[in-house]
Order: structure tokens, then sequence, then C-alpha cells
């Protein structure tokens, strides 16, 4: 059944035309291409890095967490994140880095809530440190912060049977805006399919909570394609024995 | 799809030269120009050789110009090079005349181009100074620059800056070399083509072809570096972890194989300071090539065993990118973009003395399995990282995002 057969309020489809739904209730592909900005901000030591974090952007915060599935950088990263990357290999504190390694983006509901936790981390090991570690000057932290294009790709499905085979054959920046980005625009910090799929009511609620069980932190885009569309296979293919 | 671009298609993957297609959908008919000071030789030229055609594939109506001068002119554009690499330059009034006389002359020939162009993507210092000459322009101006400008000449910085802050954005190519400007700094790496006569497969014959012709010894183990002849490549350095590593190799051969470029006035003193280093050394091979000898590069590349790029500055070193498509591993000087694509003991070393180099020239050739595996993962990251295309669709989100909105996010209707 398609959700807006069944009539939803001027408030859902509001929701619905955010998420880069169709108005007529099928999913919508969209894609999206991110490019990086510097700030102008830099951080030579972990004082720096804190008093950096207090003022940018959380769009800056949202990059060095998630913004390296798009852009250069090596299949296999020993760190997660670009502060817990720093950490290590500028700054050579490992204990710093394995703290800020360890932060999960996923477990906080904002970005507000994210920066703190760093500022948190950060003060915590300036007040047990003799001394602060510095850079060396060409390699500093730089705080980045990017811009987002997002274009329809014209290609919608109508069902929740034809997503396994969409989801298979999506772009990895595709996956991006469904999964990453979408995160910033759903009230619930969702991605794109469950805001879908929960339109049909309680009808996929345990396809949901398949999909909420796949970590999207530590794989590539494209594993994280892979799994998603492997997770939609076995659901539909046991539905339909 | 138009020929050229699907051939991208079958290095790369068809959705993302779809990708680019949808991107460059809103930019249809619009009018690009880019200006640089070269057609032949360095990265930017060749860079753009590929670019401006593939954005005319894509519906955009793409230009490319370049800015010309006297002597004097290229004299002073090469000191802005080295000043803006940190380099202490002293620039004579005269330089400085000729250096904005040339851009007044480019202005006025190209006025009603460079007035109506949609975007005018401008690189480098040479031609930085011509948005002065341009009161009524019609569109957004970039400038891009190429160069490590991570600690430049304060001089030569003030003064290009004052050009500089009139654009509406400029490019970097790492966030280091960002500077305090009013406005947006946007990062992009180059990229290589990868089917550039410098990057196409090539048969055994035309790899073995290398050795015969330049008299180079097959059965010797062989290292290389691909550069200008130009101090912060550090060619002497080169030859110094060369001299070091033969004490335990003494079969090792080195080539030093570098290409000329118009605009470069200081090459052939470089050349010849690495002519006298070399000696009577018959196993260091300096060969100054052709700007156009693209496959013999490539040939030199595919016959080494291991590729070096030891600069002390680097804008972003192409040859490194180039060299890793070839599934070399690459001992790279620890600076600029080198750093992006020498990813420490997984694609090559990263290193900060010519000792440095050595003991990785040495490693590496002791553990040829180690070797082989590090080239595999350069090659790989090359593909996914530094391709043409990632190049082509980063200009076509920043021209988006220049001429259809502001702010963090652009939604394409």
């Amino acid at each position: 059944m398609n959700p807006s057969e069944q009539g939803g309020s001027p408030a859902r489809g509001r929701s619905a035309a955010k998420r880069g739904l169709a108005a007529h209730g099928g999913f919508q592909v969209k894609d999206c291409a991110l490019i990086a900005l510097a700030t102008g901000r830099r951080a030579q030591n972990l004082r720096e890095l804190r008093n950096g974090l207090q003022a940018v952007d959380a769009g800056s915060i949202d990059y060095h967490f998630w913004g390296a599935r798009l852009r250069p950088r090596f299949d296999d990263p020993e760190y997660q994140n670009d502060f817990a990357a720093w950490a290590r290999h500028a700054l050579h504190d490992g204990k710093m880095a394995e703290r800020l390694g360890v932060i999960d983006p996923t477990d906080f509901d904002s970005l507000e809530e994210l920066r703190h936790e760093l500022i948190d981390v950060i003060e915590e090991r300036l007040d047990e440190s003799e001394s602060v570690n510095w850079s060396r000057s060409d390699q500093q932290f730089n705080f980045i912060n990017s811009q987002i294009v997002v274009f329809d790709t014209h290609r919608a499905i109508e069902t929740p049977e034809q997503l396994a085979p969409l989801v298979a054959s999506l772009s990895p920046s595709s996956i991006f805006y469904h999964v990453i980005d979408a995160r910033r625009r759903t009230p619930d910090s969702s991605d794109d399919f469950r805001a879908w799929l929960m339109g049909f009511g309680d009808t996929y609620q345990d396809l949901c909570a398949q999909i909420a069980g796949l970590d999207p932190f530590f794989p590539t885009l494209t594993e994280l394609r892979d799994g998603l569309a492997s997770l939609l296979r076995r659901y539909f293919g046991r539905r339909e024995r | 799809m138009s020929a050229g671009i699907r051939r991208y298609a079958e290095v790369a993957g068809k959705d993302v030269i779809d990708h680019l297609y949808q991107l460059a959908k809103p930019l249809s008919g619009s009018r690009v120009v880019h200006i640089n000071s070269t057609r032949v030789g360095g990265g930017v030229a060749e860079i753009l050789t590929k670019l401006v055609p593939l954005m005319g594939e894509l519906g955009i109506d793409a230009r490319w110009e370049v800015i010309s001068g006297p002597d004097v002119f290229y004299q002073c554009t090469k000191a802005f090079h080295n000043g803006l690499q940190g380099g202490p330059v002293t620039m004579t009034n005269e330089m400085l005349q000729a250096y904005e006389d040339a851009n007044s002359a480019f202005a006025e020939e190209h006025r009603a181009l460079l007035e109506d162009a949609e975007i005018v993507i401008v690189h480098d210092p040479q031609p930085a100074p011509l948005i002065n000459r341009i009161g009524r322009r019609k569109g957004k101006w970039v400038w891009r620059c190429h160069i490590d400008v991570s600690r430049p000449h304060r001089p030569v910085w003030k003064y290009l800056r004052k050009a500089v802050s009139r654009y509406d954005a400029s490019i970097f190519s790492l966030a280091n070399f960002a500077q305090l400007l009013p406005h947006p700094q946007y990062l992009i790496t180059p990229s290589i083509d990868p089917l550039s006569e410098k990057n196409i497969p090539l048969s055994p014959a035309e790899v073995q072809a290398v050795f015969s012709r330049f008299n180079l010894d097959p059965q010797k183990p062989m290292i290389l570096q691909v550069s200008r002849f130009d101090r912060f490549k550090d060619p002497l350095g080169v030859i110094r972890a060369y001299r070091l590593a033969t004490r335990f190799i003494p079969s090792l051969q080195l080539v030093l194989a570098g290409g000329e470029a118009s605009d470069d006035p200081e090459g052939q003193a470089v050349l010849d300071e690495v002519r006298a280093a070399a000696g009577d050394d018959p196993d260091i091979h300096v060969l100054l090539l052709p700007s156009d000898a693209h496959r013999i590069v490539n040939g030199l590349q595919r016959a080494s065993d291991l590729v070096l790029q030891k600069s002390i500055r680097e804008g972003f070193g192409l040859t490194v990118a180039e060299a890793m498509w070839k599934g070399k591993p690459v001992i790279g000087g620890n600076t600029g973009g080198i750093i992006l694509q020498v990813i420490n003991h997984h694609t090559g070393f990263l290193v900060d003395t010519p000792e440095g180099a050595a003991l990785r020239i040495r490693y590496l050739l002791h553990n040829r399995s180690r070797l082989d595996e590090m080239g595999l993962k350069a090659k790989r990251f090359v593909r996914e990282n530094f391709l043409l295309t990632r190049h082509l669709r980063e200009y076509l989100t920043l021209m988006l995002a220049l001429t259809h909105g502001d702010g963090g996010r652009i939604t394409l209707t």
C-alpha cells in the first residue's frame, strides 16, 4: 500500500518533501556532490583544537567525522575521524587519539552534543597533561567545512520490494545523501530509507529495525551500500517464501 | 554520451560519468574561461588540455586562453612562483612593470570574452592581476592556486593578495595552503588523466624500448624521478640518496628525467647543477625530454622498480599519482600534496632527507613482495581518488555552488 494513498497530513507531506520523497509517495533517488572549503581556522596543539571546536560551524565537525567518505582517503584508515588521526600523527599523543577515535557520532542526537563531547574529552586530556604537544607547523589541524549540491536523478520506485535492486545500483554519493546526509535532515537522525518505510505504518517495522542495526560509521560507502542491499534482498526473499 | 567521455566510463565506471552529466546539466551553455601561462609543460597545462574539452562535451562552453609576455615577464612570474613557495626573492620594478603590462595587454585583447563569461578561472599568479583590469564582470571569478603557498615569502604574497582578494573565490590543493582571504576558499586536489599518452597501458615491448633508447640496463634495478629541473624538486638530494643506496646496491641505476616548460627560465641553471653533481657516473642518467615526450615518460615510469619525488616543496606532485597509477610505490618528500598521495607504509614512504630516501630505496629493493603489494595499493588508491573524472566533478560542484546558491546546501531543481 502506498502511504500517500492513505492520505498523509500536510505536515507529513512537508516532512516527506524535506526527506527527498516523491509527492506520490514513491522513493525518489537523489544524488549529491560535496566540495570542501577551508575555514581558515587552524590548530597546532590541543588547546587550540579545543578553542577551534568551540568556535567552528557545526558543519565543520560533521565534515571531520563524515566528510572523509567523499574525499581522498585510504580505504582502511587507522582512525575514523580527523581529530583522532591528527592527535596521533601530528601531536603523537596516543592516549588522546584513542579517546577521540572511540567517539561514535551516531551516539549523539545533535552536532552540538557531539561538539560538547569532543571538548570534554580534550579538556580531560589537558587537565591530566603537564604540557601540551605541538604539531609541526606544516601539520596543523585545518578546520574544513563543506557545501553539498543535491540533485534529482529522476529515478524512483513505488514499492518497498523494489528497494533491494535500487540500493544495489546506487552511486556511493547517493548512498552518502540518503544515509549519511539524511541524519541531518530527519528529525530522528534516521536515513531516508527508514523514513520512507515508516510511512507504511507498522508493515516494515522489523525491516527498519534491521536497517537501524547497520553501523554506517566504519564501512566505506560502497560497503554500506552492499550491506544494505544484501539485507534488503534477504528480507524480501524471506517474505516471498 | 559522447565518444570522448564514454572512454572514461571504461576506467572510472559508468555511474561516475552519469554523475558528471547530471551535475553539468544546469551549467549547460555557460561560458567558462580558463587562463594560465603555458599550453605545454607542467601539470596545469596537462590538466587543462583534458579538462577543457571534457567540459565542452558536457555542454559547457569552455575556453582556454594563455597569457604571455617578454622574457622579463617570465622572470617575474618565476620569482612569484619561488616566493610563494617560501624562497626569498627580489623583484625589480622592471619585472613588476612587465608583469602588470602583460596582464593589461591580455585584458585588452580578451575584454569582451572576460566581461561576458559566467565563470573565469585564473590559474596561478601569472594572470592574477587580470581582475583589476576587467571592471564590468558579469560572472564569477575564481583564482586557482596550484602552488604550495603554506609559508610564502611575505612581500610577494602581500603584493599578490591585493589582486587575489578581489576574486569571488579561490581554490587550493590543500587546506594547509589556504590564506586569510575575504572569500570562500575551496579545496580541490589535481588529478591525472588515465587515458592520456602518459598514463595509458603500454605493450611490454614499448616499455623495454626505453632501456635501449636511453642506454639503461634492464638487468639492473632502476629508480626514477620525473620532474622539472627545479630546486624545489631537490634533484641534488635524489642524487645523494642514490649514492648512499649504491653502497649497498652497487648495481642501482638512477634516471632523472625532466621536461622543459616555456614559463621556467631557471631550468637550465638547475640542469647544469644536476649534471655537475652526476659527474661521470655511468649509472646516473640525466634526461632532458621535450614537453611532449609523454609516452617516453610513461615507459620510464613503467620500467622503474620504484619512483621518487623527493620535493622539499610541492603544490601537488602529479608525477606521484602517475607513478602510483602504474603500480609503483613512491618515495616522496614529506611535504605539500605528496602527503595526500603517499600514505606512509601503504602506497610508499614519506621522507625528509636524502638519508631517509636511501633507506627506503634499500628497503623496497630488498623486499620485492612488499614493493609489489604497495604498488597494487597505490594503483587502487589513485583509481578511487586522483583521476580526472573526480577532478571534473569537483569543478562542476564548485561552479554550481558559485552560480546556483549560497550557504552549505544547494538543491538543484
